[in-house]
C-alpha cells in the first residue's frame, strides 16, 4: 500500500515527516518499505500557465505548435507575463491552464530548462507532461489543469501534490484494514498518541432518494459467501466530468492510474476506507444484481477479455443474462461501465475471505479487490463507503440518487476472553491491565471487566480487525504498541541436553573425512529431468525412475525429484570440467527421493486436536521414502603431475576406496561384488554391500568407472568414477559401542603365497577361502600382486596374498605354521580351484 | 721393497735413531694435518702407519737390535706409531663431520617448489554454517531435529495455523507434488519439523532444526528456489517473549561476537503470535555508519542493523494442532536463512556461488566457515 503523508496528515492532523512516520509505524508492526519524494530532483520554477494563443507550425516533419502562455507578471513580459513557448503535444486548447517549467527550472533526471531556439522561434520555457515531472508514466500529452482551478503564475507545487512524501508499506496477510488510508491513519494516530476521527463516523448526508425512478434490485443466493450486497444506483451523471487533481494526485500516490471521474471514485474511497466497490452500467443490466455460484463450467468473459470456464465454488455477481462480474476479484466485460454512461449501479458488499482467496488463486488473477477481500474487509463498511462514493458522484458528477437497495445476514458477534495479566506473562516483564485494556480501545476493541471472574477481560474486536480471534492475538497488539524494543533480554535455562545423535555425529565425520581425502562438497538443486536420466543410460524399468514429480516444476526439463544424488551430481561436475578445471573431486550428503506421489495420497486433518495414531501413521507412510545418501564424482588426476613426476588419474579403485573409508569412518565393514548399474562401465562396477544389524549382507550402493558414453555425455574425462551409497543403512548398522581389540604380543609367523584361478574368479572369493582354512591362527591377510601374463597362461590370473600368523599364547612352530600355510592352500584349492604357483 | 736379512746382521740401523724416528713422525704429522678428505688421510694412512710405512719398516729392525738397545728403541718407536695414530684418529674425527656436513649442504632442496600432491577438499560452508549454529544451541541443552524435505501439506502449512485459503499460502510460492491436491509439497520452511517435533518429544522442547526448503523463486543473485534455514523451537511452562529475545541476543554474540545485539519488529507469522522480524546489529560497523557519510558500511547499508530472520511465541493454534496444552505451555521459535547468514557475514556477493557447486567456492572455506 501506497499513501502520501499528506493524506494521513488531513485524517490524523499529526503533521510529521515521511520518514518520521515510517519509523514509529515500523516500530508498530507496519512493514515500511520505503518513502519516497513526489516529483524527486525537481527543482526551480514551476507555475500554471493559461494558453493564449496557439500558432500550428506546419513547415516541420511533425506539427509543432508556437504557444503563448500568460504565466503571471512576475514570470513573463507585459502585465500578465506572457511567453512564447515550442510545444510538440496536442491535446490542449486556447484558455487551457497548463503546467510551465520556466528557464532555469531543473526536472527530474537532471534535464534543465533555458530560453533557447528552436522550430525558428524562442522558446521561452517549457510546457510539461506528467512524465517529464517525475509523476507518473502518462506520456499522452502535456498536464492539463481542471479548468479555473487556479490563476496563472501560481505555483504549481501544492496543487500537484509535488513534495509530498508517499510510504511503501507491505502489509502483511492479517492487517487488511492497513490496505486503507482510514487504517494506517488509526496507527499513525495511536503512534503519535493523538485523538482519531474514523472518516466512517464522517457519513455523508446523501438527498433523499428520488421518487422519479427505482433503484436496481439486488440480493444474495449465499449468505455464507455473500453476507451485505448493497446496489446504490445514480440516473443522469456525466461522464465528461473531470476528475479533481487532488483527487488524481491521491490515486497517483497510492500508484493507480486515473481512467474516469467514476472509475476514479470506486477506487479512491477504496483506498481511503478499505471498501472495493464496483460500477455497473444500469443501461447494460436486465433485471435484478445478484450475488451467487455459477454453473459449473459456466464461461465468463473478464475486463481483461479472457473468457474462463467457472466453477461452481466460484461466486459471481449476475444479472438476469448471466454473471457480470467474479465477485470481489474483477468485473466482466458486458456490464462495465464506459466512458458515455450516464446511469450507475454501485455494488459494495461483503464476501467470505476464503471463497474470494480460492478464486483469485483459481484464475490466477490478483486485483486491488481480491487483495482486499481474501485479507478481511470490515463487515459493517458496505454501506458507509457505498454513501461516501455516491456523495462524490453526485458532488463532482452530478445526476440523481434515486437509492440503495441491500441484503444482508445476521451478524456474529466475536468475544474474546483474556485474563488481564496475559500480556505480562507473555512478555515477561509487568504490565499494568489498565494500559493494556487502553492499548485495546486504542486499536478499536470495546473492552469489560467480566463480572465476578477476577481478573478477567471481555474483548469485542472491532469490525475492521477480523484477524483478532484469540488472545494471543490481543497480546500482540498490547506488545507492539507497547513496543517490542522495551521488552527484557532473558536467557532460559534449558533441562541438561543429549547432544548430538550417532546419525548426527557420523554425518559430520562422513562429510570432514571426504574433504580430508580430496571431495569437495557441493549442494545440487535435487531437481531432474529425461534428458538427464537418458544420459545416465537409466533404464525405463529402473526402480530409481519412480520418483516424485513437482506439478508446478521451474522448468519441464526437470520436473522429477532425484532418485540418486548421481542424477544431480553429474551435472555438477560437469560444470566444474567446463569452467577449466581439468580434475576434480565432489561429493554430495543430502536426500533422494524414492518413489511417487499419487494424487490425494495424503487427507488432510483437522487442527482442533492431536492427530491420531492411525491418522499419522498414514501420512507418514503416503511420504515418499527419503533416505540420506552419500555420493562422489573422482575425474581425472586424484594426485597432482609435478617436479615429482606424473601425477594419478583416478580409476574405479578410488570410488569403492572412498565408500570404503565411509563405511569405516562408521564402524560398518564393506565389501565389494562385481555389479551392473547402467550407469557404470559393466565390467568395473563394484555392487556395495555391509552387513546389517542382524548380519544379513545388504547392498547399500555402487561405486567404480562410469559407463564410457556417461563420461562422454557429461563431458567429462575418460574413466571417470563415481559411487553413491546409502549412508541411513550405513549408520544404522553402525556399533553403538565399538569392543576394544585383543592382540597378541607373541612374533609374528609371516607367509606369502601366489596362487593361480581363472580369470574369472573374484580375489574376494580366494581370499575368503585362504582365511577359513588358516583358522583362528590368521591375524590378517593382505592381497599384495595380481598378475596375468605368460607365465601363468591364458585365462589365468596369479594372485599374490601376504598371510600374517601369530597365537595369543605361544610361539607358533615351524610345523605349525607350515600346516596352517597347507590348510589354506587345500581350502583355496577346493573353493577356487586354485593352485600354488 | 723387500726387507734386509737383518737377523744375521746385528749391527745398528740409523734409521732408528732418535732424530730418524722424530723426524718421520713430524713428517706424518704434516701429512695428517694436511689430508683434506677422508680419501686423502686414507693415502696418509698407508704411508706412515701402513705395514710398510717408514716407522713399521723401522720396527722390524728392532729385532736385530742387541738386547740392550732393543728396549730403548723399541719405546721410542713405539711412541712414534701412537703419536701417529692419534693424529690420524683425531684428523679423521674432523673429516667425517666435515663430511657429514657437507652432505647435509649438498642434500639441500628449494622447499619452496609445489608441495600439494593431492588436492584439498572441503565441505560446503552453508554446512559447517548451520553446524556452528546448531552448536550453539547444543551447548545450550537442544537437541537437533529433522524432518523430511517432501513433506505433507498438513505439516508444512495447516498444523501450523496456516489454512489452506488464508493468503499466508501464497506469502511463500510452494512446489506442489503430482499435483495440488496431493496433500505433498517440498517444504516452504523449516518450520514443519517443530510440529514433528512436538509430536514425537516430550515436553519440555528444546530443538533446532537445520535444513533444506524450497519455493518457486527463480535463481539470482539473491534468491534460489532451494535454500537453507536453521529452526529453534522451545515449548515449556512459563516460556516469554523476553526469553525468546534473549535467546536470539545468545546467537548473536555466539556467532558474531561479543555484545551484538538483536532487535525485534513486530510483524506477522501464521505460527506466532505475537510475531516479530529479528534484526542483528551490525557486527562489522556497531551501528556507527547510521548518519555518518563518511564511514559508509556495506554489510548493513548503513543502517546498523541487518535483516535476519523472524520469531514470535508458538500460536496457541499450533500448540492445539499437536495436542500440547496452551494454558499450561507455552513457546517460542525463530528462524533464519543460512544463505543469507553467509552472504552477511562471509561476504558473499552472488547466490550462484553458493549453488553452482563451483569446487573453487567451497574449497576457499575449508572445513569451516
Amino acid at each position: 500500500m501506497l499513501i502520501s503523508s499528506s493524506w494521513l496528515r488531513e485524517l490524523t492532523g499529526v503533521d510529521a515527516s515521511g520518514r518520521d512516520i515510517a519509523a514509529r509505524l515500523i516500530a508498530a508492526g507496519l512493514e515500511v518499505e520505503g518513502v519516497h519524494v513526489v516529483g524527486e530532483g525537481l527543482t526551480g520554477a514551476l507555475v500554471v500557465g493559461r494558453v493564449l494563443e496557439i500558432e500550428e507550425l506546419t513547415e516541420f516533419k511533425k506539427p509543432i505548435r508556437f504557444c503563448q502562455v500568460e504565466v503571471g507578471a512576475e514570470n513573463g513580459e507585459g502585465s500578465t507575463g506572457v511567453r512564447g513557448i515550442i510545444c510538440g503535444a496536442r491535446n490542449f486548447n486556447v484558455g487551457d491552464l497548463v503546467v510551465v517549467a520556466l528557464p532555469g527550472t531543473v526536472l527530474p533526471g537532471g534535464f534543465q530548462i533555458a530560453s533557447r531556439e528552436t522550430y525558428g522561434r524562442l522558446s521561452d520555457g517549457m510546457i510539461c507532461s506528467e512524465r517529464e515531472m517525475g509523476l507518473g508514466d502518462d506520456h499522452d500529452g502535456i498536464l492539463v489543469l481542471t479548468p479555473d482551478s487556479a490563476n496563472p503564475g501560481d505555483d504549481v507545487r501544492p496543487i500537484l501534490g509535488i513534495g509530498d512524501q508517499v510510504l511503501d508499506i507491505a502489509v502483511t496477510p492479517d492487517r487488511g484494514y492497513a490496505l486503507s488510508a482510514r487504517g494506517i491513519a488509526r496507527e499513525v494516530a495511536i503512534a503519535y498518541g493523538v485523538a482519531f476521527v474514523d472518516p466512517v463516523d464522517l457519513a455523508p448526508d446523501l438527498p433523499a432518494p428520488s421518487a422519479r425512478a427505482v433503484p436496481v434490485e439486488c440480493g444474495s443466493d449465499d449468505f455464507s459467501a455473500c453476507d451485505l450486497f448493497t446496489l446504490s444506483t445514480v440516473l443522469g451523471f456525466d461522464p465528461s466530468a473531470r476528475t479533481p487533481q487532488w483527487m488524481r494526485n491521491r490515486l497517483r500516490d497510492c500508484g493507480m492510474r486515473s481512467v474516469s471521474l467514476a472509475v476514479d471514485i470506486t477506487n479512491y474511497v477504496m483506498l481511503e476506507l478499505g471498501q472495493p466497490l464496483h460500477a455497473f452500467d444500469v443501461d447494460r443490466l436486465q433485471g435484478a444484481v445478484i450475488a451467487g455460484r455459477p454453473a459449473e463450467g459456466e464461461l465468463f468473459t473478464t475486463l481483461d477479455h479472457v473468457e474462463r470456464a467457472l466453477v461452481a465454488d466460484d461466486l459471481v455477481i449476475r444479472d438476469d443474462r448471466g454473471a457480470i462480474g467474479l465477485a470481489g476479484v474483477m468485473g466482466g466485460l458486458d456490464a462495465e461501465i464506459s466512458d458515455t454512461t450516464t446511469n450507475i449501479a454501485l455494488e459494495s458488499a461483503h464476501f467470505s475471505e476464503a471463497v474470494i482467496a480460492r478464486s483469485s488463486r483459481r484464475y490466477r488473477l490478483s486485483s486491488e479487490a481480491s487483495r482486499r477481500f481474501e485479507r478481511g474487509v470490515d463487515r459493517t463498511l458496505a454501506p458507509y463507503a457505498a454513501a461516501r462514493a455516491m456523495a462524490l458522484l453526485l458532488e463532482l458528477g452530478g445526476g440523481e440518487y434515486v437509492g440503495m437497495t441491500a441484503v444482508e445476514a445476521p451478524m456474529t458477534e466475536t468475544v474474546i476472553e483474556m485474563d488481564a495479566d496475559l500480556p505480562a506473562r507473555v512478555a515477561g516483564m509487568p504490565i499494568d491491565s489498565k494500559k493494556s485494556v487502553e492499548l485495546l480501545r486504542a486499536v478499536g476493541c470495546a473492552v469489560t471487566e467480566v463480572a465476578n471472574a477476577g481478573n478477567s477481560l471481555r474483548v469485542v474486536p472491532p469490525t475492521w480487525r477480523p484477524d483478532l480471534t484469540d488472545p494471543a492475538d490481543l497480546v500482540e497488539e498490547v506488545l507492539r504498541l507497547i513496543g517490542y524494543e522495551n521488552l527484557p533480554s532473558t536467557l532460559p535455562v534449558a533441562p541438561a541436553g543429549t547432544g548430538l545423535t550417532k546419525s548426527q555425529r557420523i554425518r559430520r565425520r562422513v562429510g570432514t573425512t571426504l574433504a580430508h581425502h580430496g571431495f569437495v562438497e557441493v549442494l545440487t538443486y535435487p531437481f531432474v529431468g529425461p534428458e538427464d536420466l537418458r544420459q545416465l543410460r537409466i533404464p525405463d524399468s529402473d526402480p530409481r525412475r519412480a520418483m516424485p514429480r513437482l506439478a508446478n516444476p521451474l522448468s519441464d526439463e526437470a520436473p522429477w525429484m532425484r532418485g540418486a544424488l548421481l542424477f544431480t551430481l553429474l551435472p555438477a561436475a560437469r560444470r566444474n570440467i567446463g569452467r577449466g578445471h581439468s580434475s576434480v573431486q565432489i561429493f554430495e550428503l543430502g536426500s533422494v527421493f524414492l518413489g511417487e506421489v499419487s494424487n490425494n495420497a495424503i487427507p488432510s486433518m483437522g487442527v482442533d486436536q492431536r492427530p491420531t495414531a492411525d491418522q499419522w501413521s498414514a501420512l507418514e507412510s503416503a511420504l515418499p521414502h527419503q533416505p540420506l545418501h552419500c555420493a562422489g564424482v573422482l575425474a581425472g588426476e586424484i594426485e597432482n603431475s609435478s617436479w615429482w613426476g606424473t601425477g594419478r588419474i583416478s580409476d574405479w579403485s578410488d570410488a569403492v576406496e572412498a565408500a570404503r573409508e565411509i563405511a569405516e569412518t562408521c564402524g560398518v565393514e564393506l565389501f565389494a561384488r562385481n555389479g551392473n548399474d547402467p550407469m557404470f562401465h559393466p565390467g568395473r562396477c563394484a555392487e556395495l554391500l555391509i552387513h546389517d544389524a542382524v548380519g544379513e549382507p545388504i547392498v547399500i550402493g555402487y561405486a567404480g568407472e562410469l559407463h564410457p558414453t556417461v563420461s562422454e555425455d557429461f563431458g567429462l574425462p575418460a574413466r571417470s568414477c563415481a559411487f553413491e551409497v546409502d549412508l541411513d543403512q550405513i549408520i544404522a548398522a553402525a556399533p553403538a559401542v565399538r569392543p576394544a581389540p585383543v592382540f597378541s604380543t607373541h612374533p609374528v609367523a609371516k607367509e606369502d603365497l601366489a596362487l593361480v584361478v581363472d580369470a574369472s574368479v573374484e580375489a574376494a572369493a580366494v581370499e575368503q577361502a585362504l582365511r577359513e582354512g588358516a583358522g583362528p591362527l590368521l591375524e590378517s591377510i593382505r592381497l599384495f600382486d595380481v598378475y596375468t601374463g605368460p607365465q601363468v597362461g591364458e585365462g589365468k590370473k596369479s594372485l599374490a596374498f601376504a598371510l600374517r600368523l601369530r597365537a595369543d599364547d605361544r610361539t607358533l612352530s615351524a610345523e605349525e605354521t607350515a600346516a596352517v600355510r597347507q590348510a589354506a592352500i587345500t581350502a583355496a584349492e577346493a573353493a577356487c580351484g586354485a593352485t600354488l604357483r | 721393497m723387500s726387507a734386509p736379512n737383518s737377523s744375521f746382521d746385528p749391527k745398528q740401523v740409523s734409521a732408528l735413531g732418535e732424530d730418524a724416528v722424530n723426524e718421520m713422525v713430524a713428517a706424518a704429522l704434516v701429512d695428517i694435518a694436511g689430508a683434506a678428505d677422508l680419501a686423502a688421510l686414507k693415502e696418509v694412512r698407508l704411508a706412515h702407519a701402513g705395514d710398510r710405512s717408514p716407522l713399521a719398516l723401522a720396527n722390524r729392525e728392532i729385532g736385530a737390535l742387541p738386547p740392550a738397545a732393543k728396549v730403548e728403541v723399541g719405546k721410542r718407536v713405539g711412541e712414534a706409531r701412537a703419536r701417529i695414530k692419534e693424529a690420524l684418529t683425531s684428523r679423521e674425527e674432523v673429516l667425517q663431520r666435515q663430511r657429514d656436513e657437507e652432505v647435509l649442504v649438498a642434500e639441500a632442496v628449494d622447499v619452496t617448489v609445489p608441495t600439494t600432491r593431492r588436492s584439498l577438499g572441503g565441505r560446503h560452508p552453508l554446512t559447517t554454517l548451520m553446524e556452528a549454529m546448531a552448536d550453539v544451541f547444543i551447548a545450550m541443552g537442544y537437541s537437533v531435529a529433522e524432518g523430511p524435505e517432501l513433506e505433507a501439506e498438513w505439516v508444512n502449512f495447516d498444523a501450523l495455523n496456516v489454512p489452506a485459503d488464508h493468503p499466508a499460502r501464497t506469502m511463500q510460492d510452494t512446489f506442489y507434488v503430482t499435483s495440488q491436491d496431493s496433500g505433498a509439497v517440498l517444504r516452504t520452511q523449516t518450520s514443519p519439523i517443530q510440529i514433528r517435533a512436538m509430536l514425537s518429544r516430550e515436553l519440555p522442547i528444546h530443538v533446532v532444526a537445520p535444513g533444506r526448503v524450497y519455493r518457486t523463486d527463480e535463481l539470482d543473485a539473491t534468491h534460489t528456489p532451494v535454500f537453507h534455514q536453521i529452526e529453534g523451537l522451545a515449548v515449556d511452562e512459563g516460556l516469554t517473549m523476553a526469553d525468546l529475545k534473549g535467546t536470539l541476543d545468545h546467537l548473536a554474540e555466539q556467532m558474531f561476537g561479543a555484545g551484538i545485539v538483536t532487535r525485534l519488529r513486530p510483524s506477522y507469522f501464521p505460527f506466532t503470535e505475537p510475531s516479530a522480524e529479528v534484526d542483528l546489529e551490525c557486527f562489522v560497523c556497531r551501528g556507527e555508519s547510521v548518519g555518518n557519510p563518511e564511514r559508509p558500511c556495506r554489510t548493513c547499508g548503513s543502517e546498523g542493523w541487518i535483516e535476519w530472520g523472524g520469531c514470535g511465541m508458538v500460536n496457541p493454534r499450533v500448540l492445539r494442532s499437536v495436542g500440547i496444552d496452551a494454558d499450561v505451555y507455552s513457546g517460542f521459535a525463530f528462524g533464519m536463512g543460512i544463505e543469507r547468514t553467509l552472504m552477511f557475514r562471509n561476504g558473499v556477493t552472488d547466490m550462484h556461488d553458493m549453488v553452482e557447486g563451483d569446487v573453487r567456492f567451497t574449497r576457499a572455506f575449508g572445513v569451516e566457515a
